[in-house]
């Protein structure tokens, strides 16, 4: 397996890992985004809620963020390394420099060390809260023949139990009780905080920029360039990866920050 | 024209780095040069603030450079930020014109740890030698080959083949590259070679070997900003890269090195 | 006349086509044992070098190659832009051996040798063969196969070519093949080494004493046989379109060991260079020959014609070559059209600032495109705009890269404006004597491509050159050594510290010393350009016996005050850019008294020599083919100058003609 080894430690080797990290990151995005466009649901937060639960519950997921956050790690620290190598390749500068690439080509470390602070902060915030700290339940009463809520009802703090959900039906009334944990809250609360929210759009601006050179980056690392396809390359990833993605997320804490001022 | 109208007769400042040898300090000196011509090449006025130099009994500039017609690949000066300077073509062809009276032109050699500089704007590039000496040659000595046209090569691949080795290994690439990397004229040498009917016995090796080699000389990895094929006086092509990428990974994968 | 017993050109006995067949199967071998301890220095890394220098690593000798520039891929081999001939006769247009053989010896005017000539077109076939094997990249057709195209002097299509980058190609393809050797250890490589002497014991070359130019440190190398391999000698005109570095210097020290200098006067001048834009000018920039193919060459009718080139009627124009030369127009040979463009520049009718150019104009070209073009595309009255646009299309697909370097350089449009062009010197025929062998008159010593005078005669041909450089590297220099270094391989290598070492390296070191110790107050530069300017006008594309006999006078005094006055600064232990150019200018203020010298005894006029007595009554060259049908190989004998001596060139299988382009 010396090969191997020897393969990743190879700049090529390395930047392969750069590059398929990246992708399965962005492979991420895409679901995190699609699973989080639920905040925007005018259901008190329920859909979002279950999501969470689910998120946080099946075996398949659980097995597949543990490889998210490795990813997360190795991303980081490759890159962080590879960026300090490369500087190594040139110890003394130029007094001038004018170069004709793209900022955020040259920026990578840096927009990702923006990424890094910002998944610090966020992942303290929401993730470690939700898994190993206190987050108060909720309950939701639905009309399942009309589909109309019909009551919610934050729990007391004193409510506890083992599971993070507690599904209920009630045949007589035909209504269905949901008590789960309430993250839908903490997120409501959290963007009331506006320097929070600047944090996330800015983070949300670097991570743009990060796509925009990352994603096409990946391609031409994994060896994929072709004059057909390059366009479509491009075009995911500027429209999809550097502009939807982002732009998604920025809205949500400004959705709320908006909401909470009435 | 997008060029600004240059005088018959322009006074310019120099900015230039100077350093005697690889193991003392160097420093940049300023001086200024009145009496260029527009039709000049970059070259040709630096002879000229050169001959002053002599004549102050000072030591000239030391520089590499040969053909001064833009293919033997010996110019290496980083004018104002960009190797080459301005325009997409080696110094020997930049001409005066392309400045403008009074203008500060500030000239610093390639910058990388794998080019140490000899003496002021000469730099040893050796390790381009090194990498190809590693395995950038099909193995066939004198007097063994078959006919030339007993192996059609497809016109498409000859022409991509000749694309990548119009390479002149100037190093524009790794003094354009923020991470000096060497990527480009590497990728152009392996992807001649890919290309062609002849090269691919030794296709799976000589990736392995020419990396091996880049990556020991020194040179940084690639983030493809695509400052290596802009600056790139024969335009060579990123799309090399990928190929050398791919040529890589399947040698890799397939070959019998373990 | 007599060929001179000191010149044994060694050609085989038996009829020309089976010279070289027989000699290889009875050359004396070498044994692969032996071949280990035999030793090989190779200096210049160009054509012949590389490839003489990775050929014979393969066959196992032990190799060290030197070049000044900082790698071997540098050297100006790499400028060649147009093609390499062979005869494949892949198009069936009737090319053979033969007939490359023969155009080779009638473009060189009858003065190079049959024998020698005939090889270089037997072998020319596997140059092209051997490369495609290394990857270069030639031209092809759809169908895959090679492409050739067509090029001055011959009728058939035999040029072999990669873009208008042919040269750097097969350089590459040498250059390759030279680090596989290196890689393998079978090659020492020493890049930025230039000699400065070779070392001769008991009349045999053995050895180098070459200076480190980063260092400055002198080496001694030994070698049981050292091959030059040093190029050509144009630079000697200050202007030319050699590289900067481009010197005489190996030939030269050669030479003034005892290896014979021959027809160093045949210099070509191509016709179609960028002209001197001003006193600043370093270089000239050839562009292709191929131009000649569509452009048309005139001056004004007027003498002193300030107008614009397009303010100027078709009338009021003299397309000069198609006037003097009806059959084959603008695509004379390149000796021819050069001096029609120095005659008409010299009686007034010159063009642009200088005055010494003409034009090259495609206007017509462009028109007759266009209408081409439209007759295809089925545009039935297209007006002259379009017709204009459709014919730029097609002359920048065919010509647009020499366009743009025009451009770059001149800052004009040269789909606008006629292209103003002015010959320069090219390429050296002349070069150290060689035998049949390539081995100069000093045992052990060898020189190939175009540091030798072999194969083109007073004019080469067009693609030849590469050609040349190879065959001597690639297929005779293999085999030919062999016939000297059988009888070497009792001879141990000898130990550096041998006098004759010690000796030459002194004289180096003190050459030097004294160059750096004279501190006069002229640049280095200045010297070189007054030398070119002496060799142009007197020595250049047309010469008489008076003014070559001012150019020695001149040149001999110019000598004097280099070594007077010259400013070399800097130290001699390190890179010092002047004291390199220094010694180059040197040798060269000694050569262009030689050529003057050669070109005062040579009065007959052939190919690149044209000597303004010896002209016909239309201004055509005059050959005396009864007096000067020699080789002249001149003997450096120290201060009391030079002694010539001949041989004799012998037309067995070709009947000299007059060259006629009329």
């Amino acid at each position: 397996m010396s090969w191997l080894l020897r393969f990743f430690s190879s700049s090529i080797g390395k930047k392969l890992i750069m590059a398929l990290t990246g992708l399965f990151l962005c492979s991420f995005l895409v679901v995190h985004m699609i699973g989080n466009t639920q905040l925007f649901y005018a259901d008190q937060g329920l859909a979002f809620n279950k999501y969470a639960v689910i998120m946080t519950s099946n075996p398949l997921i659980e097995i597949i963020s543990i490889g998210l956050y490795f990813f997360i790690l190795l991303h980081t620290v490759q890159g962080l390394l590879l960026a300090y190598k490369n500087r190594q390749a040139r110890p003394v500068g130029y007094a001038k420099f004018n170069n004709s690439s793209r900022w955020q080509s040259r920026n990578m470390a840096i927009l990702g060390t923006i990424i890094l602070v910002f998944l610090v902060v966020h992942m303290s915030r929401f993730w470690y809260q939700y898994r190993f700290d206190y987050v108060p339940y909720k309950k939701y009463v639905e009309n399942i023949q009309t589909g109309q809520m019909v009551s919610t009802q934050a729990m007391a703090e004193s409510y506890a139990v083992k599971r993070r959900i507690v599904e209920d039906l009630d045949e007589t009334t035909g209504h269905k009780v949901t008590i789960v944990r309430d993250l839908y809250k903490e997120v409501e609360v959290a963007f009331q905080n506006l320097p929070l929210v600047l944090l996330y759009v800015l983070s949300m601006v670097a991570l743009a920029y990060h796509l925009v050179h990352g994603f096409q980056s990946g391609f031409q690392t994994l060896g994929l360039n072709h004059p057909k396809y390059n366009p479509l390359v491009r075009w995911v990833g500027v429209g999809l990866f550097a502009i939807l993605i982002p732009a998604v997320f920025a809205a949500m804490p400004i959705y709320f920050y908006v909401k909470s001022l009435g | 024209m997008a060029e600004g109208h240059s005088a018959d007769n322009m006074t310019l400042t120099l900015k230039v780095w100077r350093q005697k040898n690889r193991n003392t300090e160097g420093r940049f000196v300023t001086y200024t040069l009145g009496g260029v011509s527009p039709d000049m090449s970059f070259l040709e006025m630096v002879d000229i603030l050169n001959t002053q130099l002599i004549e102050r009994n000072e030591e000239p500039i030391a520089f590499d450079h040969d053909c001064r017609e833009g293919i033997c690949g010996s110019c290496a000066m980083y004018i104002n930020g960009r190797p080459h300077g301005p325009k997409q073509v080696t110094a020997c062809q930049l001409h005066m014109r392309s400045f403008n009276d009074g203008d500060t032109i500030t000239i610093e050699p390639w910058r990388a740890a794998a080019f140490p500089i000899i003496k002021d704007l000469s730099v040893d590039r050796s390790a381009f030698d090194r990498i190809v000496a590693a395995g950038g040659y099909i193995s066939i000595n004198t007097g063994n080959a078959q006919d030339a046209n007993s192996t059609p090569v497809p016109k498409e691949a000859a022409d991509e083949a000749f694309m990548a080795a119009a390479c002149i290994g100037c190093g524009a690439c790794v003094a354009a590259c923020k991470n000096a990397s060497a990527m480009l004229f590497v990728s152009a040498k392996i992807s001649q070679l890919a290309l062609l009917p002849q090269g691919q016995a030794e296709r799976r090796i000589r990736a392995e070997k020419m990396v091996a080699q880049m990556d020991e000389e020194g040179f940084g990895a690639c983030s493809n900003t695509g400052a290596c094929s802009a600056e790139c006086p024969k335009g060579i092509s990123m799309t090399n890269i990928a190929r050398m990428n791919r040529e890589y990974y399947g040698a890799k994968l397939k070959s019998t090195n373990v | 006349m007599a060929t001179s017993p000191k010149l044994d050109a060694k050609v085989p006995d038996g009829a020309l086509e089976t010279k070289w067949t027989k000699y290889r199967s009875t050359v004396p071998l070498v044994n692969p044992a032996n071949k280990r301890n035999l030793e090989i220095l190779v200096v210049g890394t160009g054509l012949a070098g590389a490839s003489a220098a990775s050929t014979l690593a393969e066959l196992g000798y032990k190799v060290k190659a030197f070049c000044y520039q900082d790698s071997p891929r540098r050297a100006h081999s790499i400028a060649a832009q147009g093609g390499i001939n062979a005869a494949k006769n892949y198009q069936n247009d009737g090319d053979s051996v033969y007939r490359l053989f023969y155009d080779t010896i009638k473009g060189g005017d009858y003065r190079a040798r049959e024998g020698n000539v005939y090889r270089l077109a037997e072998v020319s076939g596997s140059i092209i063969d051997q490369c495609v094997a290394q990857g270069v990249p030639f031209a092809r057709e759809y169908g895959g196969l090679l492409s050739n195209r067509s090029f001055g002097g011959t009728q058939v299509q035999r040029t072999f070519y990669a873009a208008g980058q042919t040269g750097q190609q097969l350089l590459l393809g040498a250059y390759s093949s030279l680090q596989r050797q290196i890689s393998l250890g079978n090659v020492q490589m020493y890049t930025r080494h230039e000699m400065q002497d070779v070392v001769v014991v008991d009349g045999k070359c053995r050895g180098l004493i070459v200076r480190n130019l980063v260092t400055g440190e002198l080496e001694r190398h030994f070698g049981h046989a050292v091959l030059l391999c040093s190029g050509g000698y144009g630079n000697i005109f200050y202007l030319s379109t050699n590289a900067l570095g481009s010197n005489v210097t190996a030939a030269w020290k050669a030479h003034k060991k005892g290896a014979f200098f021959s027809n160093p006067c045949y210099t070509q001048i191509h016709p179609t260079c960028i002209p001197v834009s001003g006193d600043h000018q370093s270089k000239l920039t050839l562009m292709s020959e191929s131009l000649r193919n569509d452009g048309r060459i005139w001056v004004p009718k007027k003498q002193g014609d300030d107008r614009n080139a397009n303010d100027i009627a078709e009338a009021e124009r003299d397309y000069y070559l198609e006037r003097r030369y009806p059959a084959f127009g603008n695509l004379v040979p390149r000796d021819i059209a050069s001096r029609a463009a120095k005659e008409r520049c010299d009686a007034g009718y010159g063009v642009g600032k200088s005055k010494m150019a003409v034009y090259l104009d495609y206007a017509d070209a462009i028109l007759r495109y266009g209408k081409g073009e439209a007759n295809k595309n089925g545009l039935h009255n297209p007006s002259e705009a379009q017709i204009h646009d459709l014919g730029i299309a097609v002359v920048k697909e065919k010509y647009g890269n020499l366009f743009d370097m025009y451009q770059q350089i001149t800052g004009e449009n040269p789909y606008d404006v006629p292209m103003r062009i002015y010959p320069a010197v090219h390429y050296t025929m002349g070069g150290l004597w060689v035998d049949y062998n390539l081995m100069t008159n000093v045992p052990g010593l060898y020189a190939l491509g175009e540091a030798n005078f072999s194969d083109h005669g007073a004019n080469r041909l067009g693609a030849s050159a590469l050609m040349q450089g190879l065959a001597d590297g690639y297929f005779v220099i293999p085999y030919t050594i062999g016939s000297y270094l059988a009888g070497e391989i009792r001879n141990k290598a000898l130990p550096t510290d041998h006098e004759a070492f010690v000796q030459a390296e002194k004289t180096a070191r003190e050459r030097i010393e004294k160059l750096i110790a004279i501190q006069g107050t002229q640049t280095v530069g200045s010297f070189h350009k007054r030398l070119g300017k002496i060799m142009w006008d007197k020595c250049g594309m047309a010469r008489n016996a008076e003014g070559l006999n001012e150019a020695i006078q001149e040149i001999r005094a110019l000598r004097d005050e280099f070594w007077t006055d010259v400013r070399v600064t800097g130290d001699a232990d390190e890179l010092n850019i002047e004291l390199e150019k220094a010694g180059r200018v040197a040798d060269f203020l000694e050569l262009g008294e030689l050529m003057c010298i050669d070109a005062l005894n040579r009065e007959e006029s052939c190919g690149g020599h044209f000597r303004e007595e010896h002209q016909t009554e239309e201004g055509e060259a005059l050959r005396d083919d009864e007096n000067f049908a020699y080789v002249a190989a001149w003997e450096h004998q120290g201060e009391k100058g030079w002694n010539l001596h001949k041989e004799e060139l012998v037309f067995e299988n070709i009947k000299i003609a007059q060259r006629s382009y009329k």
